[in-house]
């Protein structure tokens, strides 16, 4: 690995941080906390992501429902997911919570509805 | 129509103070909301990272916003959605309309104001050019994509570097459109650093500081835009000129606290944050109209929103039972060198709880400075900041005894190197 720059965001100091790698170990500097180190060494090792999108509602009172991971996934599967959710309608009415697609990709996180959207009446 | 509190907008800031008004006692409650639902902006947020410090975790804007909506049902706060609030008197009688009653009259005897804000538009900006279609400000293209699901554009170039458009650029990338670029005019962005990184940054977005729009093209549609460097005036560079090809341009570029209604009623209105100016208890100079969320001070966390909210309800909740105090000293606060605006504006000593908190923005990135409270001469709060930025709003925790013994009814807040 060559050296990599974050800026962490812990907190809005926004410290400039490089990492490189020294004898198979990661070497952090410019962190000015603890924070800072443990940051940058999740993001270089496994860096994850909760991933928010919405999906198209059949018979809703709203065209879409929004929706998120209930936990977050490794950021190269961030696409993947996106293209997996986009083939996927929901029937209303959804409530917030109601898993929409279970472990998603194998990454052990649902798809989980954010909002309600209740079933549109027909007049 | 009778009210004892009307409330007009049911987003974050009228629902929290509905809520703490109804905890507070107060009965007769009506929430006018002009959209189809409640919850306001946060609907459109679908993102996560609210609610971190009310809550303890990190939710998205339509959850945040339902755990306030489903208290309000819970206590039984009457409502009206599709509803538009079309004038209020400084004698608290507002006009309102919708589809079923028509136009109402309502008396009340308090009001709180919580509209929010508005984006700043194109014709706020001046940027020549012809008027195609796929121009939108980034709040507006935010609604359509995340709740009306349509797709805006392919091509996308963001001018402004603020919260919303950073996160329309991970938004749009996440749905197929590419996402040029965001430029900035300042040398720095408005947006949260964590914005920065997880909209831009992890999807290899450029950010070009100290860049503008300097012309729009395109005929039926956007066909591309002029953008340019700028000088230390905020100029743009003539040798820099540069043609950007791009079917979309979203703007965001700056909120506005949304006062047409405290207009109309005479409330004196704050040059600086554009909102009300308030008390401690968040009431407005007409007596009896309280204040809270984006239609004061645009905030960057709805957390704190919320916070202004629950102050501005129980100022309400007192001043419609008869509780409130007499108001005695009062105080006046002044941002200086480095802070541009303090809210409150005002602390009435009799009115205030055990303390205050004061609000506050700066007007650049400061490094190593110590944030100052003073009545001019001696200093009565002192802390040091290793970084504040005109992004992250600061605040101030003052207690009551602190305030006591100030020589004079004049509250300095400034940067001290």
């Amino acid at each position: 690995m060559e050296k990599k720059n974050l800026i962490c965001i812990n907190c809005p100091m926004g410290c400039r941080i490089e990492v490189t790698e020294e004898g198979g170990k990661l070497k952090v500097t410019g962190n000015s906390c603890k924070r800072g180190e443990l940051y940058a060494i999740s993001e270089i090792t496994n860096p994850v992501r909760i991933v928010t999108t919405s999906l198209f509602v059949n018979d809703g009172v709203h065209p879409t429902v929004s929706v998120k991971t209930s936990r977050e996934i490794p950021k190269k599967m961030i696409f993947k997911c996106m293209e997996k959710l986009s083939a996927i309608t929901v029937d209303a009415p959804v409530k917030i919570g109601d898993v929409i697609v279970k472990d998603i990709l194998n990454t052990g996180a649902d798809i989980v509805a954010t909002r309600n959207v209740d079933l549109r009446f027909a007049i | 129509m009778h009210r004892d509190l009307v409330i007009i907008g049911g987003g974050p800031a009228g629902l929290a103070a509905a809520i703490k008004a109804r905890e507070e006692g107060i009965d007769d409650i009506l929430v006018i909301e002009r959209d189809i639902e409640l919850g306001g902006i946060l609907k459109q947020c679908i993102h996560n990272g609210f609610g971190l410090h009310i809550f303890g975790e990190q939710l998205t804007g339509p959850e945040y916003a339902q755990k306030f909506i489903d208290k309000l049902l819970e206590l039984g706060i009457e409502y009206k959605c599709d509803t538009m609030v079309l004038n209020i008197t400084d004698n608290k009688k507002v006009t309102a309309v919708n589809t079923k009653d028509g136009v109402i009259e309502i008396q009340a005897k308090a009001i709180i104001l919580s509209m929010g804000c508005r984006e700043r538009p194109r014709g706020a900006l001046n940027i020549p050019g012809s008027r195609p279609a796929g121009i939108f400000t980034a709040g507006t293209a935010q609604r359509f994509v995340n709740m009306e699901g349509y797709k805006i554009g392919e091509k996308i170039v963001i001018l402004g570097s603020g919260d919303i458009g950073l996160i329309m650029a991970r938004r749009l990338t996440l749905e197929g459109s590419q996402v040029k670029m965001v430029l900035e005019i300042m040398p720095y962005s408005s947006g949260l650093k964590r914005n920065i990184m997880q909209c831009l940054d992890d999807f290899g977005i450029p950010l070009l500081l100290n860049h503008t729009v300097v012309k729009i093209h395109g005929k039926e549609r956007v066909g591309g835009v002029t953008i340019a460097k700028v000088d230390a005036n905020r100029k743009p560079i003539p040798e820099t000129f540069r043609y950007v090809e791009c079917d979309t341009l979203l703007l965001s570029v700056g909120l506005i606290p949304e006062n047409e209604l405290s207009k109309n009623a005479g409330i004196v209105l704050d040059k600086v944050t554009g909102g009300p100016r308030v008390n401690e208890s968040m009431e407005t100079s007409v007596e009896g109209i309280f204040a809270c969320g984006n239609v004061v001070q645009v905030h960057d966390l709805v957390d704190n929103v919320t916070k202004e909210s629950y102050l501005a309800g129980l100022g309400a909740a007192k001043y419609i039972k008869g509780t409130a105090g007499n108001g005695g000293r009062e105080i006046e606060t002044y941002g200086r060198n480095g802070v541009r605006y303090v809210v409150p504006q005002k602390i009435r000593l009799d009115d205030m709880g055990d303390e205050v908190n004061l609000f506050l923005r700066v007007d650049n990135i400061y490094k190593d400075v110590y944030l100052s409270v003073s009545d001019g001469g001696k200093t009565i709060y002192k802390v040091k900041k290793r970084i504040v930025a005109p992004g992250e709003m600061e605040s101030v925790r003052l207690k009551k005894d602190s305030i006591l013994n100030m020589e004079n009814d004049k509250l300095f807040v400034e940067l001290i190197r």
